[in-house]
């Protein structure tokens, strides 16, 4: 187990590693950031100060290892645009985007699993029909659409929601989060709709191809052979084998959530970091982008690194070498 | 001859299908006395485990039972709501599946599978479960029960799990154990021993067996009676040494002719010309009559019932009502 979990850290720094070198790549390849910070007048003379000044003139090995090490220490430099520290400007809008995440992502597993769940022991039903056919709009239809189709909707036609920004947000040792005010979580519901609605329709239809799977083994008629109620069955046992696939998925999904969220922060105007990388972009802002990248690719490894460790709780044959030991 | 426990009349098994109705059981009749082995053999498709299944209650839908009564010691449960048909599934019936490494499920241990079978049909505690689950296990042969009880089903070799599946099939005691081809995924050298087992442990308890299968010697070495079944009907019936040393079906008669002794001087071995009709193409008459050396006119017109005949057998032929039909 502690073999198996070392193995794992190792090779998550390893992606890391290579994350960063693209990350750091991009920094250096990617449009010119002096051209990006000063204005059209300065001159020849200013602009090579200022790239020596910013440590541009360096060996790339050397601007590499200068890279990782500040990285390292949570260091990602100044923003060209914004002239802020990238960390303190990440950690600032950070709490924004995890709280939306989150909720969406659990509200996408929760009802995806017991919608796919539902469809799956209902197979032939009315309500069962509607739904699949309902969630191939769920999976078609553009994340960028649909908030815009809710906030038509809920925003301006019935004025329910608040159709941009977090409400009030009340500050809790660091962490802005708006749970705690009624505008705060007003403004939640429909980006949470927008981003989880896509992650909802996949996982519920996983879980419905899963669960078809499942229900047709032999250890499951054989478990209703033994009179054990249909709870049991369908949701002991059936459901128990058809989330081990879904863990992985959702995992990765919960990363991508975090990831995309760029796409429904920008209709709702919502302050988090996919917002702050889509503003950066436009000004070619090459730390923002670069330090955002690795924090994505970060969150996807740890995400990772809890999905195998998941894995190996919910599925006893993986923890083979410890039985083998025992006996 | 001992009380009937089971009595099963006139089954019809269907499958509606877009191309019209298959009839995969077609009028099959028989009776299980308390506390004997009952083997049914026929070639695959011929409708044995079909009627182990609907027996049972777990018909793969849109199978369903069209016709004909199953009775439980006089009570119908063909038509039981399901809710008293899983009463019985455990209780009362207890089954056997081919495959021992798929019938047990792999995210449960063995305690966990037993004690759960226990509880769902015995007024006992969790403790007194686990007890009995250890008391089974150790009764089908598994060393060290007290400590293995809570391994997973991948720590067992096959035929040990097939040994744990004996125990689950009989945790609560049935008076009626429905072997479906118990022994066809296991290693040959522990094939006697699992029939032995099933044997033994039933008569010690009094269990009547359905036993299944389509090998002739284990049906000659541990059936009472045998039930031939061809095409969804029933062939012959009788005392298993009256059926083998005098088979009086054609097609019976063939099958014993087609098992090979080591004393047979012979390079092919003897078989039955052509193969059992698709559910499809069932001829009309007697479904055996294009491969059977005997046919005459009314073979092809007339389908036989079971004709009573001395030493409590039963012969669906037409040949052994010729006397009185044709004087």
């Amino acid at each position: 187990m502690i073999a198996f979990i070392l193995r794992r850290l190792v090779q998550s720094v390893l992606v890391m590693l290579v994350v960063s070198l693209v990350s750091f790549t991009m920094f250096r390849y990617v449009g010119d950031p002096i051209a990006a910070i000063v204005g059209q007048e300065t001159t020849i003379a200013d602009r090579e100060a200022l790239r020596e000044q910013l440590g541009l003139n360096d060996p790339v090995l050397v601007q590499f290892l200068d890279f990782i090490g500040r990285a390292v220490q949570g260091d990602f430099g100044i923003s060209y645009r914004l002239q802020q520290p990238v960390m303190e400007l990440i950690l600032s809008r950070l709490p924004a985007t995890l709280e939306l995440a989150l909720v969406s992502g659990v509200v996408a597993f929760v009802a995806g699993v017991a919608l796919g769940v539902y469809t799956a022991l209902n197979r032939r039903g009315v309500v069962s029909a509607t739904i699949m056919s309902t969630s191939l709009i769920g999976v078609s239809l553009p994340t960028f659409l649909i908030g815009v189709l809710l906030i038509w909707m809920f925003a301006v036609e019935l004025q329910w929601l608040p159709s941009f920004g977090r409400g009030e947000t009340v500050t809790v040792g660091g962490w802005t989060t708006g749970f705690l005010t009624d505008s705060g979580r007003a403004s939640l519901v429909l980006p949470v709709i927008t981003l989880g609605l896509y992650q909802m329709t996949l996982i519920m239809r996983l879980v419905r191809a899963e669960m078809l799977e499942v229900l047709r083994t032999d250890y499951i008629k054989f478990a209703r052979a033994r009179g054990l109620s249909n709870r049991a069955v369908n949701f002991g046992h059936a459901l128990k084998n058809t989330l081990v696939p879904v863990i992985t998925i959702a995992g990765l999904q919960l990363g991508s959530i975090i990831a995309f969220a760029i796409i429904t922060e920008t209709v709702f105007q919502w302050p988090g970091v996919g917002a702050l990388f889509i503003n950066s972009v436009q000004f070619v802002d090459v730390p923002v982008m670069a330090a955002y990248l690795l924090l994505i690719s970060f969150i996807f490894v740890v995400i990772n690194l809890i999905v195998d460790l998941l894995y190996y709780v919910v599925d006893p044959r993986l923890r083979i070498d410890r039985a083998s030991a025992r006996h | 001859m001992a009380d009937v426990l089971l009595s099963v009349r006139d089954l019809v098994v269907e499958f509606p299908t877009r191309r019209g109705t298959l009839t995969a059981i077609n009028k099959v009749s028989f009776d299980i006395h308390a506390g004997e082995v009952l083997g049914v053999v026929g070639e695959s498709g011929a409708g044995k485990s079909l009627t182990g299944a609907a027996i049972i209650g777990l018909l793969e839908p849109p199978g369903r039972i069209a016709g004909g009564e199953i009775r439980l010691k006089g009570e119908r449960i063909d038509n039981l709501p399901p809710e008293g048909l899983r009463k019985i599934r455990g209780r009362r019936i207890g089954m056997v599946f081919q495959d021992p490494l798929t019938s047990l499920n792999p995210l449960y241990t063995i305690a966990q599978q037993l004690t759960e079978t226990i509880l769902t049909h015995m007024p006992v505690s969790k403790a007194e479960a686990r007890q009995r689950a250890i008391a089974l296990l150790d009764r089908v042969g598994i060393p060290a029960a007290a400590r293995r009880i809570d391994d997973y089903p991948h720590h067992f070799s096959g035929g040990m799990r097939q040994r744990v599946v004996i125990a689950l099939a009989l945790a609560a005691e049935p008076e009626l154990v429905i072997a479906d081809e118990p022994t066809t995924a296991l290693d040959v050298s522990v094939q006697a021993q699992i029939i032995d087992l099933i044997k033994e442990i039933c008569s010690e308890r009094g269990a009547a067996v359905m036993l299944i299968t389509h090998d002739m010697g284990v049906i000659a070495e541990t059936a009472d009676r045998v039930a031939v079944l061809y095409a969804g009907r029933l062939a012959e019936i009788g005392p298993v040494h009256d059926v083998i040393t005098r088979a009086e079906h054609p097609y019976t008669r063939g099958l014993m002719g087609s098992i090979p002794t080591l004393t047979q001087e012979s390079d092919r071995l003897v078989q039955i010309p052509g193969a059992m009709p698709r559910l499809t193409s069932i001829p009309k008459g007697c479904a055996f009559n294009p491969r059977c050396g005997d046919a005459f006119g009314r073979c092809y017109t007339e389908r036989p019932d079971p004709i009573d005949r001395p030493g409590g057998r039963q012969v669906a032929c037409w040949l052994y009502k010729k006397e009185m039909s044709h004087v």
